[in-house]
């Protein structure tokens, strides 16, 4: 096996460890706004070496770039194997990203004054960025489920400690819920590495391609299917894709500003991402005979999610489902298996942990003001808060998939694989548009409903201004929404090879597929 | 061997005996010790395990028998010495004041410790069906006099009473089964036994009737010693009423001695043990569902419980049937010495985890034994914040949450169980688990989720600390460095040596 040097990669993933080492010698009464600015130094530090990473990568090669292996556990084959190719790279970048927002935004929020324990926050919101990064960087299976199951731990005390009011209901779901899914998951990563003799993905996805390494497979329900399934429900859960999507209401309700964020912006995409990273490539038989089931979960989810959305007086709640629905398009978009829906998808991805997550941040700046999430306890927000209506319009606009924003793209860019599709095609094409429809309706009633009409509550109409860390995070997340917007072909050139590498690695399984379902 | 048959051998033999011969002295010190220095009585307990801990090391890697092919000593066993070691200390540091403030100190108890110690060590270098009743009664008699030391609780009493009972029962069991197994092969030496099994196998018959009996009695005896379902009954209430530090002990050790027991018995001595058609011991199937069986009952019932003790009790039994998945999967031959080294490596990451979590119980229990209750846990993360955080580490690492030791063991357990192919098994194992999150996770709910003023913890002394400390150390290494243990179990084999 080969061993490496330091990569950039891993200085990338453990500098927020760093952070968090120092936020524990730090004294939480009297340097509040040391372990403050550590915390939010330590993320944007992290962002920055990230953008390094995109500068130095090279979009022309598919393969793993800044790779780090060393030796773990060399008995079973296990390695620390750390590496990324374009799609890897894109959800870092997204990672990195929307930490410091998430951490910034938490500054004027009121959960301290009530719950305290600001230091173990900060601390937790620094282990959760470092577990998230691994997940995106990991190429050894082992390491990878370390990683994926300790994102739970941070994000469980989260929801525990600074949630709503039935945040212990919501944060036991939340564990017990995903790590049903995961450790399932766990049997199948046994297995798989107990086949293959190494742990390390790269090498176990060359030997199912080159057929040295062969998961048997002959229908719905045979080695491969079940390993294929033991992934994905664990992935499923995450995403969330229908029916497994009932701890995310719950979750993102109950969670805190922040942690709704980090959560829609990234902790989802770890479901996505482990789909086409892992299911698709180990599994490509399973996957092209599952597609079409796992498709019409997909489109059940947008419209299940959008129709759901439409129905709730709790602003939070709606944008939570709105989640179900967008990442159903993600869900589509990659089980088209082309490469224009793999792109739609990923980019998809991003957008929604930008438009989502922007969405959260400005239900809980109305939150922090009114301390309610009624839908019908505002209007005419807009007249009180002119500057926030505007930004509040841009973002709602996105998430909806208005042309010129980046939500457009990404879905049109799902819609057009999904039709050009041999595994799904033009029916699945058909109802994932009646999604697009449906988020119209309800992005514009929640619009309509908190920020137009009359400013008639007397409450409503002495709303505290802004402040500049909310002006901060809502412009910069504006800004990502009509460059991502104008300017897709970045994105798109970022993770192209990549992902047309892993479109190819199952497509080259589909003739004699469909040969034998036939 | 020596011509007349008679190979003493005792270097080898040398830790479990320097330990039974100090553990006798140690009992004369202390009747001799002024008053005033009778707390030193612990810490020479503390020097003996330390002298038959350097010992063990010395004699680590060998890989011979000695008394006559009764005694052996291979890395298996000393990897289990080391680790009944190092639970006999940190039982001491939990102890030590333990006793002391609950008005139960005694110079005795600190020997009787030793003494079920060096049961345990007798027990994992056990080559003879006769070696392994006597140490079972080393390990065990000890131990019924520990649990009803709070002589000044009826709680205690009734749990000394009870584990003694029942343990005596269990002991019957064992010699019945032995002389059954015995009567069939006509030796009680696990080498001699391995020999003749294959002929009667082969043969079939009366003999292998009473091989199947006799291997079944012994399943049955031992099982009551780890505590797996359905011989699991005596277990929450003794492990509630007796002294907190001798339950850690009994949760760790009993079951340490009681595995070895297992594992060379059924994988060293009946390997071959196979009826009809299947390649397949006859036990397998029974271990299977005995292993099932356990980790089910012993989560879902964990999930209803409200005092710490009693959960962590139901919570011991269940990782009893996760140990007892690897003994299954030791059925298969090829996976015979993975799977005995993943037991290995588990019962080590239990060690550490589950003596934290009763140091920490013993932390917060009150002076007249009550506080254990999961609701006494409220507001000790703000009374005791690194307690409480080391505490969190525990209960994650019981559940099996990644970088804990309680992943590197459940990892190799579920490695060696789906390499021999039993992926029913599997199943259920990391489908319990999940039910095991619920009621671990409700302990940290109780102390940073809900709010309240707690107690200050008074028990939280000096060396209960250490205790946590150490056992916090444990677990944590072994999760983020996994190839220390893999390193130390690597040689372990499990086959019958002459």
């Amino acid at each position: 096996m080969e061993m490496t040097g330091l990569s950039l990669l891993t200085v990338v993933l453990f500098l927020p460890m760093v952070g968090l080492t120092i936020l524990m010698f730090m004294n939480e009464e009297k340097q509040r706004n040391a372990i403050r600015w550590t915390t939010f130094g330590f993320s944007i530090a992290t962002f920055l070496l990230s953008l390094l990473l995109w500068a130095l990568h090279d979009p022309a090669n598919p393969g793993l770039q800044f790779v780090q292996r060393n030796d773990w556990l060399p008995t079973f084959g296990v390695s620390y194997y750390v590496g990324i190719d374009g799609l890897g790279l894109i959800l870092v970048l997204l990672t990195t990203f929307i930490m410091p927002l998430a951490i910034l935004f938490s500054f004027t929020s009121h959960i301290f004054e009530e719950r305290g324990r600001e230091k173990l926050y900060y601390i937790f919101m620094l282990l959760l960025e470092w577990a998230m990064i691994g997940v995106f960087v990991a190429q050894d299976l082992v390491i990878f489920y370390i990683f994926w199951e300790v994102t739970l731990v941070p994000m469980y005390f989260l929801v525990g400690i600074w949630g709503g009011d039935q945040r212990v209901y919501a944060a036991v779901k939340f564990f017990l819920y995903t790590m049903a899914g995961s450790i399932l998951m766990l049997l199948a990563v046994l297995y798989v590495g107990g086949q293959a003799g190494t742990f390390a993905v790269p090498e176990i996805v060359a030997g199912v391609q080159a057929g040295t390494l062969v998961f048997p497979f002959d229908g719905l329900f045979s080695t491969q299917s079940f390993l294929f399934l033991g992934f994905l429900i664990a992935f499923a859960i995450k995403v969330p894709i229908f029916p497994f999507h009932s701890w995310l209401p719950d979750a993102h309700v109950q969670a805190p500003t922040a942690g709704s964020v980090i959560l829609a912006g990234v902790l989802l995409k770890m479901g996505t991402y482990g789909i086409i990273r892992f299911c698709l490539p180990m599994f490509p038989e399973a996957s092209v005979a599952w597609a079409p089931v796992v498709g019409v979960l997909g489109v059940i989810g947008i419209i299940y999610g959008a129709w759901v959305s439409y129905a709730q007086q709790d602003i939070k709640k709606l944008v939570a489902y709105s989640s179900v629905s967008h990442m159903g398009f993600v869900v589509i978009g990659i089980f088209a298996l082309n490469a224009q829906g793999m792109q739609g998808a990923v980019l998809q991805m991003v957008n929604h942990g930008i438009s989502t997550g922007g969405l959260f941040l400005l239900v809980g700046m109305l939150y922090e003001r009114r301390h309610t999430k009624d839908i019908n306890a505002y209007g005419g927000i807009w007249k009180a808060l002119p500057f926030f209506g505007a930004l509040s319009l841009i973002i709602t606009l996105s998430s909806m998939g208005l042309p010129g924003l980046n939500g457009f793209v990404g879905e049109f860019t799902i819609l057009l694989g999904t039709l050009g599709s041999d595994v799904l095609g033009i029916t699945f094409a058909l109802f994932a548009t009646l999604g697009v429809i449906l988020a119209a309706i309800y992005m514009l009633y929640m619009f309509q409903k908190v920020f137009l009409g009359e400013l008639d509550k007397p409450e409503n109409q002495h709303l505290h201004p802004m402040t500049w860390p909310e002006v901060t995070v809502l412009v910069v997340v504006v800004v990502m929404v009509f460059w991502i917007g104008v300017q897709p072909a970045i994105w798109f050139e970022m993770m192209d090879s990549s992902t047309n590498a892993i479109v190819d690695s199952v497509a080259q399984f589909t003739p004699q597929l469909t040969a034998m379902l036939r | 061997m020596t011509p007349s048959g008679i190979d003493l051998n005792l270097g080898a033999t040398l830790p479990a005996v320097f330990l039974a011969l100090a553990t006798t002295v140690l009992l004369l010190v202390d009747v001799f010790l002024p008053k005033e220095r009778r707390h030193l009585t612990a810490w020479l307990a503390m020097g003996c395990i330390g002298v038959t801990f350097l010992l063990t090391l010395f004699t680590f890697n060998l890989q011979t028998t000695a008394l006559s092919e009764m005694f052996i000593a291979d890395n298996f066993t000393g990897f289990l010495n080391l680790i009944v070691l190092v639970s006999a200390a940190i039982t001491i540091l939990i102890g030590i004041d333990y006793m002391n403030r609950t008005g139960s100190a005694r110079g005795e108890f600190w020997s009787l410790l030793l003494l079920s110690t060096s049961g345990v060590m007798f027990m994992a270098s056990a080559n003879d069906l006769v070696v392994v009743f006597v140490a079972l009664e080393l390990l065990s008699i000890p131990l019924y006099v520990m649990a009803a030391f709070r002589s000044n609780n009826p709680k205690s009493e009734e749990s000394g009473m009870k584990y003694f009972i029942l343990g005596a029962f269990a002991s019957a069991f064992f010699v019945y089964g032995a002389a059954l197994v015995y009567g069939a092969t006509g030796t009680t030496n696990l080498s001699e036994i391995v020999t003749a099994v294959a002929g009667i196998t082969a043969s079939g018959g009366a003999s292998l009737t009473y091989l199947v009996v006799g291997a079944g009695l012994i399943i049955v005896a031992l099982g009551f010693k780890v505590a797996v379902v359905p011989f699991h009954m005596w277990t929450p209430d003794v492990y509630e009423g007796a002294p907190t530090p001798v339950t850690a002990f009994m949760s760790v050790g009993a079951k340490i001695g009681g595995f070895a027991a297992l594992l060379r018995v059924l994988v060293t001595a009946l390997p071959a043990l196979v009826a009809g058609q299947s390649p397949d011991p006859v036990w397998m199937n029974t271990v299977m569902i005995i292993a099932a069986l356990t980790m089910i009952v012993g989560n879902f019932v964990a999930v209803s419980q409200t005092n710490l003790k009693r959960m962590l009790a139901y919570s011991s039994i269940a990782h009893a049937g996760y140990i007892l998945m690897a003994v299954a999967a030791a059925g298969n031959p090829l996976q015979a010495d993975g799977a005995a080294q993943a037991a290995l490596v588990y019962l080590l990451a239990y060690t550490f985890t589950n003596l934290g979590a009763f140091a920490v119980v013993s932390a917060i229990e009150k002076d007249d034994g009550t506080g254990t209750e999961l609701t006494d846990l409220i507001g000790f993360a703000r009374s005791k914040p690194l307690l409480a955080a080391m505490m969190v580490v525990f209960m994650f690492s019981l559940t099996g949450i990644p970088l804990t030791a309680g992943f590197t063991g459940k990892w190799f357990i579920f490695q060696s169980v789906i390499d021999a192919g039993l992926f029913p098994l599997a199943v259920v194992g990391v489908l319990t688990s999940v039910v095991s999150a619920y009621y671990y996770v409700r302990v940290i709910v109780n102390m940073y989720l809900t709010d309240g003023e707690g107690d200050p913890a008074a028990g939280a002394t000096r060396y209960v600390n250490w205790a946590i400390y150490i056992s916090f150390a444990g677990t944590l290494v072994l999760g983020l460095f996994p190839i220390l243990a893999s390193n130390l179990t690597q040689a372990v084999t499990l086959v019958a040596l002459r």
